[in-house]
């Protein structure tokens, strides 16, 4: 019986449904339960949380990321299937309390001052929910004031900030100087990324990552935590 | 089931329906005075005998008459036009029927070049990084043969977006003469692609010849009636407003046998035709109405098309420009007569004044492929791998032009906007703007499989590098390496025994056991 639904939420990962009013790539799944329902479903069965991360969610995002490599999947198969991790680890988080079981780490993403493009941080945001970290995002156009204020509160391991304009990408500095400033720098990680910015600037400014793509910021988040340096 | 084609629901039009009848008005004009000068004896004779005015010019050794044609013969012979004109195909799935009032666009290749283009790719190292290495492509410049023809039809086979075929290259080999020319170049053409295939005819002579071979092909004379899966294309005009002796003679005998053919005239503006747009279109309107006129009086219900080669001519060298903006409209606008009279029209893009591939070749057919196919020609000839105006054939240019045609038939598909559409899509907007991140990303999955997100370009690079060449000039030889059917041994064999002059080396099946 456990073995059957954490089955259906591994598949219904792959197929990137919430909730069973999303449609699959197969015909007729409309009405059938998503990833929500069958998480919740699985719980009041009294399955370990542990095994609906590690035998649901997490392997149908192995085979998502296979599909990917393989080609058989693009970008917005990828993204499906992470907002359905994220929505199912919303429902999971409170009964992991006490458990010992721990999130991956914490994240807060921040578009920065000036700048109101943020589809590039939304998509960071939701792959790295989907790869299991708790990731809360301040929105766009942030004050520094208010990011820095929210890393003395929140204490993530690793503050990611977008911007796509040339004139706003040198907020990015200003709040690694605040961070600096306020003595918690050395407390939290920072990536960067969006158009303007690149390698380079990310190190001239101090950042200790810079993410291409929303796959690369994943990648170059996880080294970070895997190095233990966030 | 026909090629599909791809429908010009909304057609782009240049002028207007007063300019079209300004035009014809002129043209029937043109035609009654001047008139025509026929180098054709039988051509005056057929005018002479239904009412033209048909008067000796000059007699001896080049004999001419001018023909003054009434405009209502040149419209009773429009009215006795087939409207419908099939053009057949060995596979009956790339039949392409085209109707004179239906903008439904179907791309041909063509025309034939005197000189094939080799690709191979060179590696070059930086002087300042010797590690650096690039590759890139080297053009090499020969002369056509009968296995290049074979190559051209066989890609051409297998290139997506080709509904037809017109020989790309001349063969020049030497055992090739003016009396072997047109079996080998028809059977090159049609044991490497199940397409419909056009050509001209280089020597009369050969005619009857090259029709039983298509009549043993498609097993008989009332076969070939149904499924005509060879038709011709003659210039019978030479601009101005002449009939050319020995192309004349060609046109009525394919008009006489019944088979499709294109009455064509390739005028240039500035040398043979007015520079001005008025003055090009009234003169090649006249050409192709008098060639159209004959074939109808030749043999009524002649299936015809209204071929158009309009061309401006450079002011450097007074040749051809066929990359000039000017050529695209007069295109366009000839497009819209031949629509006047409800004839399907043969029309011209993609010629490019460029001798080899490059960012001016891909500028300059990319444009003239969209604006003249925007404008709903049925007959296409968009010069897939043709360069340097129409001396030069490039395969890999070919599969290069494969690509954008997809994309110009991606853009002409139909606007998916309906009750239904409006209904889900305020849905869905609904749905989104209530979430945190407002995304549609997830919405995109149900299209992105049914065929309604247009692919990547196909030879895209990676990263910063330009591999387009490259990656296409992979395709292509992917596209060799695929198999091609050919005419069944049986019939071939009955061919190589009824039709002389055919070269040995074309029977795929000769030293098979």
């Amino acid at each position: 019986m456990a073995e059957d639904i954490l089955k259906l939420i591994q598949e219904n990962v792959i197929q990137g449904r919430i909730t069973k009013d999303d449609e699959g790539f197969e015909e007729g799944m409309a009405g059938q339960p998503g990833v929500t329902e069958l998480v919740e479903a699985a719980l009041v069965q009294k399955i370990d949380p542990q095994d609906i991360i590690s035998k649901g969610l997490t392997k149908g995002m192995e085979i998502v990321g296979q599909k990917f490599e393989a080609k058989e999947y693009f970008i917005p198969d990828m993204l499906a299937a992470a907002q359905a991790v994220g929505a199912a680890m919303d429902i999971l988080e409170p009964h992991l309390a006490g458990t010992g079981i721990k999130a991956k780490g914490k994240i807060i993403v921040a578009t920065v001052k000036g700048d109101l493009h943020d589809i590039g941080k939304n998509i960071v945001s939701i792959l790295l929910r989907g790869a299991g970290y708790t990731v809360k995002d301040l929105g766009n156009d942030i004050d520094t004031s208010t990011i820095v204020e929210a890393v003395r509160e929140e204490q993530p391991q690793l503050l990611g900030l977008s911007a796509l304009l040339i004139s706003t990408m040198a907020n990015m500095a200003d709040v690694i100087q605040a961070l600096n400033d306020a003595g918690l720098r050395d407390k939290v990680k920072v990536i960067i990324g969006g158009a303007p910015v690149s390698e380079d600037f990310a190190k001239s400014i101090g950042a200790d990552g810079y993410g291409a793509d929303g796959f690369n910021a994943v990648r170059v988040v996880e080294s970070l935590f895997d190095a233990g340096s966030a | 089931m026909p090629r599909e084609g791809i429908l010009v629901r909304t057609p782009y039009e240049r002028i207007t329906d007063e300019q079209v009848q300004q035009i014809h008005h002129a043209s029937m004009e043109i035609l009654s005075d001047p008139g025509l000068i026929s180098f054709n004896k039988d051509a005056a004779e057929i005018f002479r005998s239904n009412g033209a005015d048909v008067t000796t010019v000059s007699s001896g050794d080049n004999p001419s008459w001018l023909i003054r044609i009434p405009e209502e013969l040149v419209l009773s012979a429009v009215d006795s036009t087939n409207k419908t004109v099939k053009l057949g195909a060995r596979n009956l799935e790339n039949i392409l029927v085209m109707k004179g009032d239906e903008p439904r666009v179907f791309f041909i290749t063509g025309s034939e070049t005197n000189t094939w283009l080799d690709v191979d790719f060179q590696t070059y190292v930086r002087k300042s990084e010797p590690a650096t290495e690039i590759r890139v492509p080297e053009f090499h410049p020969r002369r056509g043969t009968v296995a290049d023809l074979c190559k051209s039809a066989h890609v051409c086979e297998h290139l997506q977006t080709v509904d037809g075929y017109i020989r790309t290259v001349n063969i020049q080999d030497k055992d090739i003469t003016e009396d072997n020319k047109d079996v080998n170049k028809f059977f090159a053409s049609l044991n490497n692609t199940t397409k419909h295939v056009m050509s001209g005819l280089t020597s009369l002579h050969q005619l009857d010849n090259v029709v039983r071979m298509a009549e043993l092909i498609v097993g008989g004379k009332e076969q070939l009636k149904e499924n005509p899966i060879i038709s011709f294309i003659t210039c019978l005009v030479k601009s101005p407003l002449q009939f050319v002796e020995d192309t004349t003679d060609t046109f009525i005998e394919v008009c006489r046998r019944g088979l499709p053919v294109v009455v064509s005239s390739s005028p240039q503006a500035g040398t043979s035709a007015p520079i001005r747009e008025s003055g090009i279109m009234a003169q090649i309107n006249a050409e192709v109405l008098a060639g159209i006129t004959l074939s109808q009086l030749v043999n009524k219900g002649t299936p015809v098309l209204y071929g158009s080669v309009p061309v401006r001519a450079r002011m450097d060298t007074l040749g051809d420009s066929y990359g000039s903006v000017e050529t695209s409209q007069y295109n366009i606008d000839c497009v819209q007569m031949a629509r006047f009279y409800k004839i399907p029209n043969y029309s011209t893009s993609g010629v490019c004044d460029a001798k080899i591939p490059g960012q001016q070749s891909s500028i300059g057919r990319l444009f003239s492929d969209l604006v003249v196919t925007l404008s709903g020609p049925q007959f296409l000839h968009c010069a897939y791998g043709l360069l340097d105006c129409n001396a030069i054939f490039c395969l890999l240019q070919a599969v290069l032009d494969d690509a954008h045609f997809q994309m110009i038939k991606f853009l002409l598909k139909p606007a998916l906007i309906g009750e239904k559409e409006i209904s889900e899509t305020l849905t869905q907007i609904r749905e989104v703007v209530a979430t945190p991140q407002k995304m549609y990303i997830r919405h995109i999955r149900p299209v992105m499989r049914s065929g309604e997100i247009s692919p990547p370009y196909p030879f895209e690079g990676d990263l910063a590098s330009d591999n387009v060449f490259a990656l296409a000039y992979e395709r292509m030889n992917e596209l060799l390496a695929k198999p091609v059917e050919h005419i069944d041994s049986i019939t071939t064999s009955k061919i190589f025994q009824e039709i002389p002059g055919l070269l040995p080396r074309l029977n795929v099946y000769e030293g098979r056991s």
